[in-house]
């Protein structure tokens, strides 16, 4: 039976649709055109401009903090929600449920609006706090679940077994949980320091003066049209991500083979 | 499992709090806050007036806004329509290759997704710019006049709309087809069925639930656009999220933000309760029958 060949073709286009722009933006931060017209000749001088920008390496000092502090926070809260919500069958667990998936079903700019109007009545400055607290927020349910799905296969006997065995909890989380879970907190944790890192708008209406992050930053230098410099930061990024997605992506290829 | 245990109520209180208050302190009252301020009066320069007022919601009734509301919704529509309209036949194709194979193709279609979100949009901008390289080819082979601009129109939008949005339609697509069982498809074609229809009558069904999951994924940020429309939009494109931003940014009117903000979330939450109602609790059915 023959197969259509329209799907083949729609991938190829669409992988297409997807580097161009990314492609296009790597050229141009070599241009020595300064507003990324057309070629005027290859160039280092954006690159080395970068290295001079201290607002560039203070934006990814906050977001780096930022980051680390939110995905400590929801990494803690989401494994824990995510091993009640696995463990009891209730109607707090019914409310928990859907609390914990209510924030994946509304728009970032809502939670955004929502959480500014909370700090601003409050009486909170804004600033880095407010930003973390904000992260942990919209982190926890990404990571409850992703820790969810890993319960799902995860044996409660074990704990029992240990506990008729004499074992304290201590020694259950050490020896029983942690390994068999880790890999599984592991990947919450990583999604919410990715999405913390990445997170634009809930940052934006977040945050007050000087506690600009990455993303922010980037906002800012599109809008005041200094894309020269800001193509080069975007290329470097890239870079350090795509080599630790390729990296570990061998790890994990290599782990499944074996 | 856990049934055979005597129910303990107190330890499950204890640990299910942190995160349940946490959600509840800066999740859920929050959102309640926004439908409490749209019924304070605004400050003249800026801020929440005491005592109450129906001046914010009447403002909804601004003849500018069905304008907004309705790009808002036929942008959202058509994106979502796109991917799922792009994301079926890509997740088809991956999931039919060969297993080696897939990882790669997957790989491919994620990687540009994991730089940030505004360099996805600085990325088009640089290629729309008006000396970018694809004006200026247009211009050469004379399909464009030199003195319009293919930035800051709607249509930017919407391309960059699903330009964002098509890999996270693609993956629960994916996931979706990498469990469905091919031979069916074989079978409704040997029982005589066109390849279309067996396509449509066999395959998508057997999906639905990735094809929600990607509708959903797609639609509710869609709807809640700001950062693009706000830099390859420009005004003629602007979206409910744009305006609910500058309430807040260059007005400091909260109470009509607010306002602005319960309507958007009561336009999502709406569907989304009369869902969650009416199939409750069907992962954790799932989930008890793999167990």
């Amino acid at each position: 039976m023959k197969r259509s060949l329209a799907p083949a073709w729609i991938t190829i286009l669409v992988i297409i649709f997807f580097y161009i722009p990314t492609l296009t933006l790597v050229i141009q931060s070599f241009n020595s055109a300064k507003y990324g017209g057309a070629w005027q000749g290859f160039t280092l001088d954006w690159y080395r401009k970068l290295m001079h920008e201290r607002e560039v390496w203070r934006a990814v000092q906050n977001s780096l903090w930022v980051a680390a502090y939110s995905t400590l926070g929801a990494t803690v809260l989401g494994t824990l929600g995510a091993w009640m919500l696995n463990r009891y069958r209730s109607k707090l667990q019914h409310a928990h449920y859907t609390l914990m998936y209510a924030p994946l079903m509304v728009p970032e700019i809502l939670m955004g609006i929502s959480l500014l109007m909370f700090f601003v009545n409050l009486g909170l400055p804004l600033g880095l706090p407010t930003i973390i607290l904000a992260h942990i927020t919209f982190c926890v349910s990404y990571v409850c679940f992703t820790v969810m799905g890993r319960l799902q296969d995860f044996d409660e006997s074990l704990i029992h077994a240990a506990q008729d065995l004499g074992a304290r909890w201590p020694v259950i989380i050490w020896k029983i949980l942690l390994p068999l879970l880790g890999p599984g907190i592991l990947a919450g944790a990583l999604l919410a320091f990715t999405l913390s890192i990445d997170d634009f708008v809930i940052t934006f209406f977040t945050s007050g003066p000087g506690s600009t992050t990455l993303p922010v930053y980037i906002y800012s230098a599109i809008k005041k049209g200094s894309l020269a410099t800001i193509n080069a930061l975007s290329v470097l990024m890239m870079l350090i991500t795509f080599t630790i997605v390729l990296v570990s992506n061998h790890f994990i290829n290599r782990r499944d083979g074996v | 499992m856990t049934l055979n245990r005597p129910p303990k109520r107190s330890p499950e209180w204890w640990l299910t709090l942190p995160s349940l208050g946490w959600l509840a302190l800066f999740f859920l009252i929050p959102a309640a806050l926004i439908f409490l301020i749209a019924f304070r009066p605004a400050l003249p320069n800026g801020g929440i007036g005491a005592g109450w007022s129906l001046a914010a919601v009447k403002s909804l009734l601004d003849p500018s806004y069905p304008m907004v509301i309705w790009r808002t919704i036929w942008v959202s529509a058509s994106a979502t329509a796109l991917c799922l309209g792009l994301g079926v036949p890509v997740a088809y194709y991956i999931a039919r290759l060969p297993a080696a194979k897939r990882r790669w193709v997957l790989l491919l279609i994620i990687l540009p997704f994991w730089s940030n979100f505004l360099i996805r949009i600085l990325a088009w901008q640089t290629l729309l710019h008006s000396e970018g390289p694809l004006k200026q080819t247009l211009e050469l082979l004379h399909i464009m006049d030199p003195r319009t601009t293919l930035l800051y129109n709607v249509w930017v939008v919407l391309t960059v709309l699903v330009y964002t949005e098509l890999p996270f339609a693609i993956l629960p697509i994916y996931a979706a087809a990498e469990k469905f069982d091919f031979s069916l498809l074989d079978a409704a074609r040997d029982l005589g069925a066109s390849q279309f229809r067996a396509f449509w009558t066999v395959f998508l069904p057997g999906i639905k639930r990735g094809l929600l999951t990607a509708l959903l994924v797609v639609l509710i940020p869609a709807f809640g656009t700001y950062a693009i429309t706000d830099l390859v939009g420009g005004t003629q494109a602007e979206m409910i999220g744009n305006v609910i931003a500058r309430r807040v940014l260059s007005d400091k009117n909260y109470p009509q933000a607010s306002a602005l903000s319960a309507a958007l979330c009561l336009v999502i939450l709406t569907p989304m309760l009369v869902a969650l109602f009416t199939q409750r609790r069907k992962p954790k059915a799932q989930t008890s029958n793999s167990n």
